[in-house]
């Protein structure tokens, strides 16, 4: 393949071949042998020439070139084994975070889902922008509905759940996914062992059918081939296990839970135990995926879908009140997976590749200074006819060679630290088990080594190629010989390197005080010492011998519990409450959308614009639960024990409820009620403190809290205050728990401090990363401003030794020296600021309590940088006082 | 055939030599030496063709596609690399030959009567 068109050796026989002829003809003419031998050879020219011509014009020729630069510039990287550490070292630490966090937004943004035809998956969610609220699931009744128009190929609702798994060793809580029969035919996953559902099943009630995990299989049936067919109970129902999911099928979900999925059962989402007709208004399926028809684009099927959801609000204008706005919007698939990760993941990239950048910079530097000690030697091989083609891309190669070796060695770094970074990563990122070292990350990692090897190795390059000659050849081994052009080269370069830390700085500055004041932030309740632990109560899918139905059923257990609970060892007080009432808790994010968690309302109340259905969070609890996380009663009471399901139902309100729907009015004894036809009347009985339970970042989130022994609860939460041991404390709520229900399965205990940390995992993780590559970036700043005011002084070592001669102070140059510094670390921080008041811009949804162009971390950040400049400049001034007079002046 | 006679003749003018090959080539296929000869002969030992010269030119042909080349064996049973006219080959000695004629027309009307006294 890199042979040349005609070989050499082809060509040579050639003209010995016309010799030969043209010997044999001047023999002819009688001449002799000698003679002719002599003519011949005269009358072709010369031979070489010919020769060298024909290899010059065969088309390989860069290839030689090429092959001759590598050779040269390994030689040359091998002759300053300093030089070439260095650079290396800043490359691959550059390359290696870059494909490191590149890995990640492959996995995470650029990949399609691991689906067939992901373009055609898309999420489905209903709006009510006219109630303020987003996301609110939709009925059956419109699921069924969805399927008309011939929009979607598949439509599956999903839920999420918790379930109790019984039957093993001791009872499992499993994550459970309820589906539409159709939901494996629409994704387009087949098991690995068993069947899935059959798509077509349209039979009332729940399928009687389970697919696991493959990690359910392991774990709790170690791996058992033989495991179809036999049944397990789900709850207090039996299924039966008709597949396998294999290893590698995550589900497309939000959240961690709902990516981990441990079993999915289908239903057509009516009939028992659900209701035979569901009606139109209650959204209880909270999210539905669906297949577009083949050809269809997201935007067409969007268009198409808009005008089948106007009919279907004439038709039933009673459901969809005009003042609601009912909207349903398609978005794909994908995006719901990676959610709002992907700002915070662009922000990573972005600094990423700053550090990158700044140590390309960096690189450029050092080479400029080597390429002024390599004066000569350019200059040498321009005198003796290199073209400036050839001695620019024998540079580049070089460079490029350089940045290579760093990537090599940074990929290096990367596998081998590959296990260890991952432990890194929050696991509430999506799709962290797509991350790999795979081609695409492979090429991007070679891509960003050859991009930065021209990066910094096209500036001294450059250089180079402006070489006048005379002053150069006549430098007899002078150490340095920098140009006045290029010192100014490399000063632009330091402050292009201060004006690119700033920005990463500031960034890191902004992501800092936001999470510092996230942290500080004034919760409303108090966290310290509280620690949930979960149960949850079986559904059974026939009413009949659901032993928990009614509230009052559920009472006596919520009384059992809480007394056992409350004479645990060192537990000093003790509520219930179901789990949208953990603050800050975001596992069951779906569950508390539907069931638990916003809560479609009416207010009670004079004008129309009361009427309208609006949004709020609530949960149910027990009245100890506001001592507990101690939240301030402000007006009114809370629940008392005669308050009971059959005493009116009541709530308790917060200051933000009060204010939004009841403004400057005393709210005790107002009413409101669900937002469905035969809701009852629910009575505010008390106003309590504004506490962000719901979001660290959101002080005043409207909500209501229900008294759990009206509403019953199936998912509960025990709260437990004192000074409690996490692992002791398992065990024993376990055994309260199970004694009062030994069917009951019961999580490991989280403290609720864990809880409010794990809700700002994500900012954390981006905040310590963007700060590491901010201090990565300082440093090189530093040795930036360091390289080059050392050389200065070391170039002008000689005026300095006779400037002091004359009688110069030490402390003059001194300050000379610093102000060169000095002037560069303002020119770069100039710069920056500009820079970053655009780049902050950009963060301003990543921020928390600071304005995107605040003042103070601003100023800090430009003071920081340009003190650490200042010291990296302290050091060459020093050494330039200390000059040695005799030396200097004799180095003349 | 001495030095002297060499020098006394005409340098070739650049791009003439590529021309000059085409058209000897029309007569039927030649190798490097019997192009160079009758290029020579046919000027009537006017024009100087280094031979060395004569190879990238045949090179450079060959990789435009107006010639082509094969190893033969020639009237004195000697290996040497024939060279034929291409079809293409053709049709560019037509256009240059045409291009050759303006340009020595338009010099020779410029140059007319002070040529003819010289």
């Amino acid at each position: 393949m890199f042979g040349r068109k005609r070989k050499l050796e082809d060509f040579t026989s050639e003209i010995e071949s016309h010799i030969q002829l043209e010997i044999e003809r001047l023999r002819e003419q009688g001449l002799s042998e000698e003679q002719a031998r002599a003519t011949a050879r005269r009358s072709f020219g010369n031979l070489m020439h010919a020769e060298e011509h024909f290899y010059e014009s065969s088309r390989w020729l860069w290839w030689d070139h090429f092959w001759q630069d590598v050779r040269y510039a390994l030689r040359m990287l091998r002759k300053s084994p300093g030089f070439t550490a260095i650079a290396v070292l800043t490359i691959a630490l550059g390359i290696g975070a870059t494909t490191a966090i590149f890995s990640v937004v492959d996995a995470a943004l650029l990949h399609p889902l691991p689906y067939p035809q992901p373009e055609q998956l898309v999420s489905i969610e209903d709006d009510l922008p006219g109630a303020g609220a987003r996301d609110v699931g939709m009925s059956e009744p419109e699921w069924q509905d969805l399927r008309r128009p011939g929009i979607f190929e598949y439509i599956s609702p999903t839920q999420f759940d918790e379930n109790n798994l019984t039957g093993s060793s001791r009872p499992a809580r499993v994550r459970l996914l309820i589906v539409a029969p159709n939901y494996f035919a629409l994704l387009g996953v087949k098991p690995q062992l068993g069947r899935a559902f059959n798509p077509e099943d349209h039979s009332p009630g729940l399928l009687l059918e389970v697919l696991i995990s493959d990690g359910l299989w392991k774990r709790a049936f170690g791996g058992d081939p033989h495991i179809l067919d036999r049944s397990i109970r789900l709850d207090t129902d039996l299924y039966r296990i008709v597949g396998v999911m294999p290893p590698s099928f995550d589900a497309p979900g939000r959240t961690t839970e709902e990516r981990n999925i441990e079993a999915w059962i289908a239903t057509s989402f009516y009939g028992p135990p659900m209701s035979d007709h569901p009606p139109r208004s209650g959204r209880n399926l909270p999210t539905a995926v669906a297949r577009l028809k083949p050809g269809l684009t997201i935007a067409a099927a969007q268009s198409r879908l808009d005008a089948f959801v106007a009919t279907l609000q004439k038709e039933f204008p009673e459901d969809y009140p005009k003042q609601s706005a009912w909207t349903v919007r398609l978005l794909p698939l994908k995006e719901r997976v990676v959610g709002n990760t992907r700002q915070s993941l662009i922000l990573l990239f972005g600094a990423v590749g700053l550090v990158l950048l700044i140590g390309c910079v960096n690189v450029a530097n050092l080479l400029l200074a080597r390429a002024s000690a390599r004066g000569r030697e350019m200059a040498l091989r321009q005198a003796l006819g290199a073209a400036r083609k050839r001695r620019v891309s024998q540079l580049l190669t070089e460079s490029v060679l350089l940045s290579l070796l760093g990537g090599i060695a940074g990929l290096a770094i990367l596998l081998s630290a590959k296990g260890f970074l991952l432990r890194l990563l929050p696991d509430s990122l999506p799709r962290l088990n797509e991350i790999s070292i795979n081609l695409p990350v492979l090429l991007f990692a070679l891509g960003a080594s050859v991009v930065s090897g021209a990066i910094f190795g096209l500036v001294p390059a450059l250089q180079a190629d402006r070489l006048d000659l005379t002053p150069r050849l006549k430098q007899e081994g002078r150490g340095s010989t920098g140009s006045g052009q290029q010192a100014r080269t490399r000063r632009i370069l330091v402050v292009i390197e201060f004006a690119l830390s700033l920005v990463l700085m500031v960034a890191a500055g902004l992501l800092l005080r936001s999470f510092r004041d996230l942290v500080n932030v004034r919760l409303g309740f108090t966290p310290q010492n509280v620690l949930a632990v979960r149960t949850r109560l079986p559904y059974p899918n026939d009413p009949k011998t659901d032993t928990y139905a009614t509230p009052e059923q559920e009472a006596p257990f919520f009384r059992e519990l809480l007394r056992r609970s409350r004479a645990l060892p060192k537990v000093e007080e003790a509520a219930l409450g179901d789990t949208a009432s953990i603050p800050l808790d975001e596992s069951l994010r779906d569950l508390k959308l539907i069931s638990e968690g916003q809560f479609l309302f009416t207010v009670e109340g004079g004008d129309s614009q009361g009427r309208e259905p609006a949004v709020a969070e609530r949960s149910s609890v027990t009245p100890e639960y506001f001592h507990l996380l101690k939240m301030p009663l402000l007006r009114g009471r809370l629940f008392e024990d005669s308050d009971n399901d059959k005493a009116p139902q009541i709530a308790v309100i917060n200051e933000a409820f009060a204010r939004t729907y009841w403004p400057d009015q005393n709210p005790i004894g107002k009413r409101f009620r669900r937002a469905r036809a035969d809701s009852p009347w629910i009575t505010v009985v008390g106003l309590i403190a504004n506490a962000r339970t719901e979001s660290l970042a959101e002080a005043g989130v409207p909500k209501i809290y229900l008294d759990l022994y009206q509403t019953g609860g199936k998912r509960l939460a025990i709260f437990l205050r004192g000074n409690l041991d996490t692992a002791a404390i398992s065990g024993e709520a376990r055994e309260q728990v199970q004694t009062v229900d030994p069917t009951l399965p019961v999580s490991d205990p989280q403290t609720l401090s864990d809880t409010v940390s794990a809700s700002l995992s994500e900012r954390r993780f981006s905040m310590e990363i963007v700060a590491l590559f901010a201090l990565t970036a300082l440093l090189l700043a530093a040795l930036g401003i360091y390289g080059v005011i050392s050389y200065m002084v070391s170039e002008r070592t000689q005026e300095i030794g006779i400037r002091m001669a004359l009688g110069a102070e030490s402390s003059s140059i001194l300050q000379m020296v610093m102000r060169q510094g000095f002037g560069l670390a303002i020119a770069g921080a100039a710069v920056g600021l500009v820079a970053a008041l655009l780049v902050s811009q950009l963060m301003a949804g990543l921020l928390y309590g600071v304005r995107p162009a605040d003042p103070l971390t601003f100023v800090s950040v430009a003071l920081l940088l340009i003190g650490v400049a200042l010291l990296a400049c302290y050091i060459p001034a020093r050494r330039a006082i200390r000059v040695d007079l005799l030396i200097t002046l004799r180095h003349e | 055939m001495s030095t002297q006679d060499a020098n006394q003749r005409l340098e070739l003018l650049q791009g003439t030599l590529d021309l000059l090959i085409l058209r000897t080539l029309i007569f039927g296929s030649q190798h490097g030496q019997g192009i160079a000869r009758a290029i020579q002969e046919t000027s009537e030992k006017e024009l100087l063709v280094e031979h060395g010269a004569l190879y990238p030119a045949l090179q450079r042909l060959e990789e435009r596609g107006w010639i082509s080349a094969k190893w033969g064996i020639s009237s004195n049973n000697r290996k040497a690399r024939f060279y034929t006219l291409t079809a293409a080959g053709r049709k560019q000695l037509v256009k240059e030959t045409n291009k050759w004629k303006r340009l020595t027309g338009a010099i020779a009307r410029i140059l007319g009567p002070q040529g003819a006294k010289g």
